[in-house]
């Protein structure tokens, strides 16, 4: 594994960093002890074949695999400094500061404003209506949606297209304020524009945000992310620089796989 | 260019011909499912109709204060009790000028129902008024009347096999010829209790009873129901126990329902003591029985709620309970519903349990609430199935066709609901 930590760490120090993370289902272990550091306010790209294990050890950064009753997590997973596996964290509290974005977008059956506005009712971040509809209007302004859907918050969000629901689901997201969002093949179902569309977002989004990408794209990884984690078979092959990884690898199987021989 | 067979070859015709008997198969196993249930409709409903009208003998009769209320009493609960057949035996006098002898005049009152006399005190204490005047009213026939009238009496019998003796007939045809008798809506059926006679009983009565049993069991068996399916679904961990535990609830949903009114008898009455024969214990015993339909409706319908829904709601940091009663729950509850409204439907038609615990008892009295004695449509249609008397015949089918409107209304309902409620997504 090559890692130029110091590199990264020199400028800032990880919002994300996991090490020696194990993670099994049942007696099959599908994360092999990996270690990782992902930058703040930049796009981290996690790449692989299919059944490598990215999309299981993106999980583990908002401890979704909580849900999963046969799941164990092992090894240190740190989020800001601070262990989130730790005994005192609780994961409603983890999960509005790492907010998840996921393959199928998956609106609630109610309303765009509803959808919205559900992730600050829970947390009461809005002290009043008037506030509430601030934070809906401001997330879906920057989730890129607002002038598509302005003049009507109030039907479905399940009527939206494709693309709408997606960018729908990053504005949920957003809406809770949180400081990292995990993205699970955000755009393995949308069309060619509606992709362009989201990575876009994305792009602009970094600024505020901390992106951590689980695409199936190698093409995406390149376009929009600045680090690029490949994984195949459960281990962290390689990760560094984007642009170093997809032009002059140092593992030949990354070599294989950007190139097409493997995955 | 090469010649592609594009017609029908022999192998091809076998092949339609299996598709086009199978699609036969399936019109004629419909067409005789549908022709039962044709014949069982329409020979209910042919038996049936007869009870929801009635016979009535119109009556010159004349309210004597000096019979009805001797004393000059106005109190409506001892008036209605009062003396009527003079009144109306006074009043078959007019009608019949006749019949002179005791045993004629005997006979001839026998022509109106036994409950007529309480239908003039009913009259008479709801309207006071109409004491000391004389008027002109439809008093209830017999029920055998009833039954001549719709041509249900064979004149042509040996008089000793019926009821109704030659000069009966006479009497009847006489009446009918004068215009004085006529078959009006059945009023008395809907707003009664249980009788002995046929034409005062009613199903006010066992409709209420069980309604307030299913009012009973609603309230036990919903929420129960409810929370066990959504805990067992959203929040037990797999194990042996939840594993044991499921197996049993399938298996009570598969338990003979006698064997609940028997848990019943010797549990809530026994034990706990809870009055017999009321809707209370009757509704407790049904909720028994509907529990495990509803939990296991529920939990399917909990089940299709898709995963990426709970996920999305976990994803922006809502709890379990939140993410359950917010999003799962809601989704889930027009399946719920269905399944308690079906679960409901197949307690309004038990009768075996509500035997056992005593709501098979000849009740009379309309109940007002849970721990009133009362008895339930289906007992009640057992009840007169059971009764000799001939006027019971079509008073068992009205009574079934309330049933079966009831049932259909529910599971109107139920549909209603599911397509009201139903969000795709």
């Amino acid at each position: 594994m090559k890692i130029d930590m110091q590199q990264v760490s020199a400028i800032k120090p990880p919002i994300l960093s996991a090490k020696n993370v194990d993670v099994f289902y049942g007696k099959k272990q599908a994360i092999d002890s990996v270690s990782l550091e992902i930058p703040e306010n930049q796009i981290t790209a996690l790449i692989g074949p299919s059944g490598c294990g990215k999309s299981t050890f993106l999980r583990c950064f908002n401890r979704m695999n909580d849900t999963i009753s046969i799941c164990k997590v092992t090894g240190d997973i740190q989020f800001a400094g601070q262990d989130i596996y730790g005994p005192k964290v609780d994961v409603v509290a983890l999960r509005a500061r790492i907010g998840m974005v996921f393959q199928k977008a998956n609106p609630f059956p109610k309303s765009i404003f509803d959808n919205v506005a559900y992730g600050p009712r829970i947390h009461d971040l809005a002290e009043n209506k008037a506030q509430l509809e601030d934070i809906v209007i401001t997330s879906l302004k920057r989730a890129g949606l607002y002038d598509e859907v302005s003049d009507r918050l109030h039907e479905s969000g399940t009527g939206l297209s494709g693309g709408q629901q997606q960018r729908l689901c990053i504005a949920r997201a957003i809406a809770v304020n949180p400081q990292v969002i995990l993205m699970d093949e955000p755009c393995s179902a949308l069309d060619p524009i509606a992709t362009a569309v989201v990575e876009e977002l994305m792009e602009s989004m970094k600024e505020k945000y901390t992106i951590v990408i689980v695409t199936h794209s190698m093409a995406q990884a390149a376009r929009i992310s600045q680090k690029t984690a490949f994984f195949h078979l459960g281990k962290l092959v390689e990760f560094g620089d984007t642009e170093k990884i997809f032009t002059n690898p140092v593992d030949q199987r990354t070599q294989n796989y950007i190139s097409g021989k493997i995955g | 260019m090469t010649e592609y067979i594009l017609t029908t070859s022999p192998k091809l015709k076998r092949r339609h011909a299996k598709e086009a008997r199978f699609k036969w198969y399936g019109r004629i196993a419909i067409t005789i499912a549908l022709g039962f249930l044709v014949l069982m409709f329409s020979a209910i409903i042919f038996r049936g109709i007869g009870a929801f009208s009635q016979t009535k003998i119109k009556l010159e009769v004349s309210y004597t204060e000096s019979i009805i209320a001797p004393d000059g009493t106005r109190d409506p609960q001892i008036l209605r009790l009062a003396n009527y057949k003079p009144i109306l035996t006074a009043a078959l006098k007019e009608t019949f000028p006749e019949a002179t002898s005791r045993k004629d005049k005997k006979r001839i009152y026998k022509l109106l129902s036994k409950g007529a006399v309480y239908e003039m005190g009913k009259r008479v204490s709801n309207d006071l008024a109409l004491i000391g005047t004389h008027q002109t009213i439809w008093v209830t026939a017999s029920s055998d009347v009833d039954l001549f009238l719709q041509g249900k009496v064979d004149a042509g019998l040996n008089e000793n096999l019926r009821k109704l003796t030659d000069k009966d007939i006479q009497s009847v045809q006489y009446l009918q010829h004068e215009g004085l008798l006529k078959r009006k809506f059945n009023t008395t059926f809907f707003t009664n209790g249980d009788s002995r006679e046929p034409e005062m009983a009613g199903i006010l009565g066992a409709s209420l009873g069980s309604f307030f049993s299913l009012l009973v069991c609603f309230l036990i068996a919903f929420p129960l129901g409810i929370l066990t399916a959504v805990y067992l679904e959203e929040y037990a961990r797999k194990s042996k126990l939840t594993d044991f535990i499921e197996i049993n609830i399938n298996n009570l949903a598969a338990v003979p329902s006698i064997v609940f009114g028997l848990l019943g008898l010797s549990i809530f009455l026994g034990v706990f003591h809870i009055p017999r024969s009321t809707p209370l214990v009757g509704g407790m015993v049904l909720a028994l029985m509907t529990l495990p339909t509803i939990i296991i409706a529920a939990r399917a319908s909990l089940r299709s709620v898709p995963k990426t829904i709970r996920e999305a709601a976990l994803g922006l940091g809502a709890s379990k309970t939140q993410a359950t009663f917010h999003h799962v729950v809601p989704l889930a509850m027009p399946g719920m519903l269905t399944g308690t409204i079906l679960g409901m439907a197949q307690a309004l038609g038990e009768t075996a349990p509500l035997l056992m615990i005593g709501m098979i008892a000849f009740i009379v009295d309309i109940p007002h609430g849970v721990t009133d004695a009362a008895t339930s449509l289906p007992v009640q249609i057992f009840l007169w199935a059971d009764s000799p008397e001939k006027g019971f015949v079509e008073r068992t089918s009205a009574a079934i066709i309330v049933l079966l409107a009831f049932l259909i209304l529910m599971n109107l309902l139920a549909v209603y609901l599911r397509k009201k409620l139903e969000r795709r997504w």
